[in-house]
C-alpha cells in the first residue's frame, strides 16, 4: 500500500511536468527556444479556473485553459516568427507578462490577490470512495481524472508527431535545417506557428490540470514547474522518451522529499536542487551531452 | 535619411513605451478607472514629493546594477539571464563580511571591504556559465536560468539553517559597512530608502563605460558580440573574454545587492531581490547596452514600481508588472523592425 501511495503521488506530480515537456518538445524541435512553458501553464490554469467558475463545469474549464494557453502562445508565436524578435528576450518578458497578468485579473474576476474560490474538478468518484486517503479505492480514484491519461499520452503523442507524421518531418527540418526546408519548399514560419501554438496548448493542460485538481487557481501556483519541465527537455536530450524518463525521475526526487520530510535526511533546498544540477551537467556533457536542434533560436528571413 | 538613422535607436524605445501607454490604458479601463487620473496619481506618487523621488532612486540603484550586469553580457553576445542570483549571491555575500568585521570598524574601511564582497559573491555565481560556455560551449542561458533557481535554494537552505534570526526569515544586523541613507544629508527624503550606493551604481557604470570604449579589453568584448567567428581570427581568444564578461557582469549585479543589504536593512533577507535581476533584462534592453541609456532606464523603471504601489489603492498594482512585460516584448519587436526599416529606406535611396 505505501508503494502504491508513492507510485500514486510521484504519478499525480509528473503530470503537469509531462504535458509541459511535451509541448516544450514539440516547440524546441521546431528551433523556438520554449521559454515561457512556465507562463503558458499559468495562463492555462488561471483561464481554467475562470472557465470552471462561470460554467460550473471542468469539461468547460479544460476547454478555457486550452484556449488561454493559445493566447499566449499566439502572442509568443507573433513576436518571434512573425516580427521574428528575439526568442529569449520575449520568452522571459512573457512570463513576467503571465504573472502580472494572471494577478491583475484576479483582482478583477475575484477580488482578490491571493486566490480564486473554489470550482469544480474532475471528481468521478470521489462520492464513490469517500474520504480516507491510505484507502487504496480513494488512492486510485484521484487517478481517475482525464488529465491524468492525457498527461502519460502527451510525450508518446509528441512523439508519434514528430517521427510518424510528415507534419512532424517538417517540424524537424525547420529546427535542424531551416534553409533546407525553405528550399524543399517548406514554409518555416507556418511550421513553427503551429509548433508554438501546440506547445502552448499542451503546457496550458499541465496548468489546468493543477487548477482543476486543486480546485482553485493560486498567485503563480505553477511555482517554477515550467522551468522544471524545460529542465527534463534538455536533461532528456530533445527526445521524447527520454524527456519522460526524466520527468518520471524528477516528480521520483520530489515525492521522495516530501515523504522523507519528517526524517531530515536531505534538506528540502537540495532536492529543489536536482532537476537545475542535473541540467547543467548535461549540458555542460560531462555524462552524456545534450545536444539541441541545431536552430535553436535561430531567425530565419 | 540620415536622421531617421540617428533617431532609430531612440525611437524603437519610445514606440514600445506608446504601446505599453495603450496596454496600459486598456487595463485601467476594465477596473472601470480613467487613465488620465491614474497615471497623474502614478507621476504624483513617484515623482511629485521627495520621498516618491527618494524611493524612486532606491529603486533604480538597483535596477542599474542588474541592468548593466545584463547590458555587458549584451555587448559581448551573452545574455546574461542570472543577474537574479548574481544580485542575491552579492547581497548574501556582503552581509557575511559585515558580520565577521568587528563591530566600530570604521566605515573607511568596513564599506569598501564589505562591496569587494559583494563584487567578489556575485561574480562567483557569474563565473560559472562563463567557465561552462567557454569550456564545454553550455548554452549561457539555460546555465544562467538554472542557476538562478540553485542559488536562490542554497541561499534559503544556509540563511535557514545557519544565520537566520529566530521566526525570521533574515540574518542578523551586520556590525559593520552600513551605508548612510540620503536623508542623513538631505533632511527632504527621510524616510526613503535612498542611500548613498547611489554613488557605488554611478561609479560602476562610470567604470562599464571606459571599460567598454576606452580599453583593449573592452575592444575584444565588443568584437566578439558583433562577431566572434572574425574576432577569433583576429587574434581575440574568445573564451577568456565570454569568461572575464560573465565575471565582471557577476560582480556589477552583486554590487547591486548592497543597496538593500548595507544601504537599507542592513541585513540579508531572503526573496530581497525580488525580480530586479529580470527586470534588468529590461533596462538593458530600453537603454540599448549603453552604460548611460542604462541609468535612464533604470530610472524609468523605478517609476514604474514605485508607481505600482501610489496607484495600487485605485488598481491593482500588478498593472505595472504587465506594462514592464509589455516594454519588453514590444522592444524586443520593435528594434529590427525599426532597423529592417532604416535598411530599407536606405537602400531605396541608393
Amino acid at each position: 500500500m505505501i508503494v502504491l501511495a508513492f507510485l500514486v503521488q510521484a504519478l499525480r506530480i509528473a503530470v503537469p511536468y509531462l504535458f509541459a515537456a511535451a509541448g516544450g518538445v514539440l516547440c524546441e524541435r521546431s528551433g523556438v527556444i520554449a521559454l515561457t512553458l512556465e507562463g503558458w501553464m499559468l495562463t492555462g490554469a488561471f483561464s481554467a479556473t475562470l472557465g470552471s467558475y462561470y460554467s460550473g463545469s471542468a469539461w468547460a474549464g479544460l476547454v478555457c485553459g486550452v484556449a488561454g494557453g493559445l493566447l499566449a502562445a499566439s502572442l509568443h508565436a507573433l513576436a518571434t516568427v512573425r516580427y521574428r524578435a528575439d526568442q529569449v528576450v520575449v520568452g522571459i518578458a512573457a512570463n513576467l507578462l503571465a504573472v502580472g497578468a494572471t494577478r491583475f485579473f484576479l483582482r478583477l474576476a475575484f477580488d482578490s490577490s491571493s486566490n480564486s474560490p473554489r470550482v469544480s474538478g474532475f471528481d468521478w468518484f470521489a462520492a464513490v470512495s469517500g474520504g480516507g486517503t491510505s484507502d487504496g479505492a480513494s488512492l486510485l480514484s484521484s487517478l481517475a481524472n482525464p488529465l491524468v491519461l492525457l498527461g502519460m499520452l502527451s510525450l508518446p503523442f509528441v512523439s508519434w508527431l514528430l517521427n510518424g507524421t510528415p507534419f512532424g518531418l517538417r517540424v524537424r527540418a525547420v529546427g535542424e535545417r531551416p534553409d533546407a526546408a525553405v528550399s524543399v519548399g517548406i514554409h518555416v514560419g507556418r511550421v513553427r506557428w503551429l509548433a508554438v501554438l501546440g506547445a502552448g496548448a499542451l503546457a496550458s493542460l499541465g496548468g489546468s490540470y493543477l487548477a482543476l485538481e486543486q480546485h482553485q487557481f493560486t498567485d503563480s501556483m505553477t511555482a517554477g514547474r515550467g522551468f522544471i519541465a524545460l529542465a527534463a527537455v534538455i536533461f532528456g536530450n530533445w527526445e521524447p522518451r527520454r524527456v519522460a524518463v526524466a520527468c518520471a525521475l524528477f516528480a521520483i526526487a520530489e515525492t521522495l522529499q516530501i515523504q522523507l520530510q519528517g526524517l531530515q535526511l536531505i534538506p528540502s533546498q537540495f532536492v529543489e536542487m536536482i532537476p537545475y544540477l542535473l541540467t547543467i551537467i548535461a549540458l555542460a556533457g560531462v555524462v552524456g551531452r545534450s545536444v539541441s536542434p541545431a536552430a535553436l533560436g535561430r531567425q530565419v528571413d | 535619411m540620415n536622421v531617421l538613422r540617428r533617431l532609430a535607436p531612440i525611437l524603437a524605445p519610445l514606440l514600445a513605451l506608446l504601446i505599453a501607454a495603450v496596454v496600459g490604458d486598456a487595463l485601467i479601463l476594465t477596473f472601470g478607472q480613467s487613465p488620465a487620473a491614474v497615471y497623474r496619481l502614478l507621476v504624483d506618487g513617484t515623482l511629485g514629493n521627495a520621498y516618491g523621488i527618494g524611493q524612486v532612486i532606491y529603486k533604480a540603484t538597483t535596477l542599474a546594477c542588474t541592468g548593466m550586469a545584463v547590458a555587458l553580457g549584451l555587448r559581448a553576445g551573452l545574455f546574461n539571464i542570472g543577474a537574479e542570483g548574481q544580485l542575491a549571491m552579492g547581497g548574501f555575500a556582503a552581509a557575511v563580511v559585515g558580520l565577521l568585521l568587528p563591530v566600530g570598524t570604521p566605515a573607511l574601511l568596513a564599506v569598501p571591504v564589505c562591496l569587494a564582497g559583494a563584487a567578489l559573491g556575485g561574480a562567483a555565481v557569474g563565473a560559472v556559465p562563463g567557465v561552462l560556455k567557454a569550456r564545454f560551449g553550455a548554452h549561457e542561458v539555460i546555465v544562467t536560468i538554472m542557476l538562478n533557481f540553485i542559488v536562490l535554494a542554497f541561499l534559503n537552505w544556509i540563511v535557514a539553517t545557519r544565520l537566520h534570526v529566530p521566526e525570521q526569515l533574515h540574518t542578523p544586523d551586520i556590525r559593520a559597512g552600513a551605508i548612510g541613507r540620503l536623508a542623513g544629508a538631505f533632511p527632504a527624503f527621510h524616510g526613503s530608502a535612498a542611500n548613498w550606493t547611489i554613488l557605488v551604481a554611478l561609479a560602476a557604470a562610470g567604470f562599464m563605460a571606459w571599460h567598454l570604449f576606452r580599453t583593449r579589453q573592452g575592444y575584444e568584448l565588443r568584437a566578439v558580440g558583433l562577431q566572434p567567428a572574425a574576432a577569433e581570427s583576429g587574434g581575440v581568444h574568445v573564451g577568456r573574454v565570454w569568461l572575464r564578461t560573465m565575471t565582471l557582469a557577476g560582480a556589477i549585479a552583486g554590487l547591486g545587492g548592497t543597496n538593500f543589504v548595507l544601504g537599507y536593512k542592513q541585513y540579508y533577507e531572503e526573496g530581497f531581490a525580488a525580480g530586479a535581476g529580470f527586470i534588468g533584462i529590461a533596462v538593458a534592453l530600453v537603454g540599448r547596452n549603453h552604460p548611460v541609456g542604462v541609468l535612464l532606464a533604470s530610472l524609468l523603471f523605478a517609476v514604474l514600481s514605485q508607481g505600482g504601489l501610489a496607484v495600487n489603492a485605485v488598481v491593482p498594482k500588478q498593472m505595472v508588472d504587465v506594462l514592464t512585460a509589455v516594454v519588453i516584448i514590444a522592444v524586443a519587436v520593435t528594434v529590427p523592425e525599426m532597423q529592417r526599416l532604416v535598411r530599407g529606406a536606405h537602400g531605396a535611396n541608393r
